[in-house]
């Protein structure tokens, strides 16, 4: 019993450690004294402030821009690399999996520089095209990695019985691979769009020409002083990052449920 | 010649340097049922495969009609097949599984329906249209795979092992359900299956494989009765295989005793395989019998008993519907016709 009473008031403290920090940004983000420690009062005027500074509208508007556009690329690229790996012999196989873990283990720091240095190299302008290229690129992993394990479950029949109904190999794929697999696509497609959605240091060196995404812009702002309206803006983006990241979750669940039956 | 539907000339395969099928030759009548039979690994599958378009040859022909197909890709083939774990498309329901091969074919939705509804029902299982793929049980899976092939009216249809993951109730309604719509669409079946008994009961010819190699071609009552040599006796059906001595035509010598058999054309003195089913083996009392045994062990198997009795060193398989205790005295009776002698050949031997 007291074992029990431990345990629960173990697990309450290391929750209450990781999510106070948030709780205090969010409540703040309400408060209406410009003052960080005291409470002046309810108000939203924050947030209504935070829709008319047109500096952080413009880094909603890219951020956003950017998440759509390197997800539905990324997803594509992916899910043909991760159908291609799954065609591969073992040998490799194993060799195109660890090149696809490394970029996912590197350091964010690693990886934005070697791609600022790169797009400098090859004289590309930064801004909206390199940010939009480099997120693409630390995407494209993780779109691999959640639609391989839905080929590995796949059976392996599928593919020839379509064939065998007279299906051209294109027809083949779309039909029946690809719905067989759109669970692990959507999966990936949420998850790229997280990480893109959420991703500073990457982003901080391969932008420029005054294109910054929110992250990049509450830093800049942060180091004149934190705005209030930055708590707000923060709040808005934990709430949009951990609503994504529920959903992804909720899907992955139910598709190893789903599998467990089959079995 | 023209009544070939389908034929194989000298067809090799060779799977990372292993030999998977050497030198298979054989050709399919139409409306023929043919099974391919063996143990795992023998082949079957393979040469299904490459009948299906599913792999390429190594080398040799694949022939449908008379004209080589050897290359085609199997979406342009005539052929259709049943998987061996059905492979039915999980995200689409039961009518929109069967209705695949007709709806690549751009064929008019109204006529797809009333032939999704006739399959339906050759395979008992009207109203299903809507029902999902995971909601069915293993049997009515296997109809629907079935369905799905048959809609798009095959000329030749591949079965590869269909009945392997259904209890043997089930098994035995579905062998004679198979056996029905075959006869009743007219179509060519070709069926892998390692279980003899299923392949005597709903064959008109079988071809039993081992190793990548025929073995023999010929109606189940050949192959049962006049197998090739000691392995297709071995496989089809049980029996005892010992070792003997031709000594001249028709007069053979195995467990210390000579015996009258049909066998001839064998050289003066040659070793042979005697080979003798356990059914074929008559138990009379000791002083009756052509050889005196002892029993070594009973099993009650339902319709028989089946017997292991010892002449010497020599153990018999008999199968009686008479008895006799274990470790008394018995005599047996080998009639001629009992006696089927095969050319040792050591590759048939290693079981």
């Amino acid at each position: 019993m007291v074992g029990r009473f431990l345990k629960k008031i173990y697990v309450s403290l290391v929750y209450l450690f990781l999510y106070v920090p948030i709780l205090i940004l969010i409540i703040f983000s309400f408060n209406d004294s410009k003052s960080r420690g005291t409470w002046g009062g309810f108000t939203l005027k924050w947030y209504k402030e935070l829709f008319t500074d047109s500096q952080i509208m413009s880094a909603l508007y890219y951020t956003i821009a950017i998440a759509i556009a390197s997800t539905i690329i990324a997803t594509i690229i992916g899910t043909v690399a991760a159908i291609g790996i799954h065609q591969m012999k073992i040998k490799h196989k194993s060799i195109v999996m660890n090149l696809t873990y490394i970029p996912v283990l590197n350091a964010d720091i690693v990886t934005g520089i070697s791609l600022m240095i790169l797009f400098i190299f090859l004289k590309l302008q930064l801004g909206f095209m390199t940010l939009l290229i480099a997120h693409i690129t630390f995407n494209i992993p993780y779109v691999i990695l959640s639609v391989l394990p839905k080929l590995k479950q796949l059976d392996t029949n599928l593919y020839e019985a379509a064939l065998d109904l007279g299906a051209t190999p294109w027809h083949a794929l779309w039909r029946v691979i690809i719905p067989e697999i759109m669970p692990g696509i959507i999966t990936g497609g949420l998850l790229a769009f997280t990480l893109s959605i959420d991703d500073f240091v990457i982003s901080f060196f391969t932008t420029g020409s005054g294109v910054s995404n929110l992250s990049i812009t509450i830093y800049s702002m942060a180091r004149r002083g934190i705005k209030p309206q930055i708590n707000a803006l923060s709040t808005i983006m934990f709430f949009t990052v951990l609503s994504l990241l529920l959903i992804v979750n909720v899907r992955a669940n139910k598709n190893t449920q789903g599998k467990e039956n089959v079995i | 010649m023209e009544r070939n539907i389908i034929e194989l000339r000298n067809v090799c395969k060779d799977f990372n340097g292993h030999r998977a099928l050497n030198d298979v030759g054989f050709y399919v009548r139409k409306n023929e049922f043919i099974t391919l039979l063996g143990p795992s690994g023998c082949g079957k599958t393979t040469t299904l495969r490459l009948i299906g378009g599913f792999e390429q040859v190594t080398s040799g022909e694949i022939l449908f009609e008379g004209t080589d197909i050897t290359s085609m890709p199997p979406y342009k083939r005539k052929v259709n097949t049943v998987f061996q774990k059905y492979a039915l498309f999980p995200h689409m329901n039961v009518f929109d599984n069967i209705s695949f091969g007709l709806k690549v074919k751009k064929m008019d939705k109204r006529l797809i329906e009333k032939k999704v509804k006739e399959m339906l029902s050759l395979v008992n299982l009207k109203g299903f249209e809507k029902r999902s793929i995971n909601s069915l049980s293993g049997g009515q899976q296997q109809r629907i795979a079935i369905a799905r092939a048959l809609i798009n009216e095959p000329e030749v249809l591949l079965l590869d092992e269909p009945l392997g993951a259904l209890d043997l109730k089930l098994r035995k309604e579905m062998q004679i359900e198979l056996k029905r719509m075959q006869q009743k669409l007219g179509i060519t079946f070709i069926f892998v299956t390692h279980d003899q008994e299923e392949a005597l009961t709903m064959s008109d010819k079988i071809i039993v494989m081992k190793d990548g190699k025929l073995q023999q071609l010929g109606t189940p009552e050949d192959i049962y009765n006049e197998p090739k040599n000691s392995f297709v006796a071995d496989f089809i059906g049980e029996s005892t295989i010992i070792d003997g001595i031709m000594h001249e035509d028709y007069l053979v010598e195995f467990a210390g005793r000579k015996f009258k058999c049909l066998d001839k054309g064998f050289m003066k003195k040659e070793k042979v395989d005697v080979v003798i089913r356990p059914e074929d083996i008559k138990v009379v009392p000791t002083r009756e019998g052509m050889l005196t045994v002892t029993v070594e062990s009973v099993i009650f198997k339902g319709v028989h008993y089946e017997m292991m009795v010892r002449s010497n060193k020599h153990v018999f398989k008999i199968h009686s519907t008479e008895m006799v205790h274990a470790s008394q005295e018995a005599g047996i009776i080998i009639g001629p016709n009992d006696i089927h002698i095969m050319k040792k050949e050591r590759v048939a031997d290693e079981k």
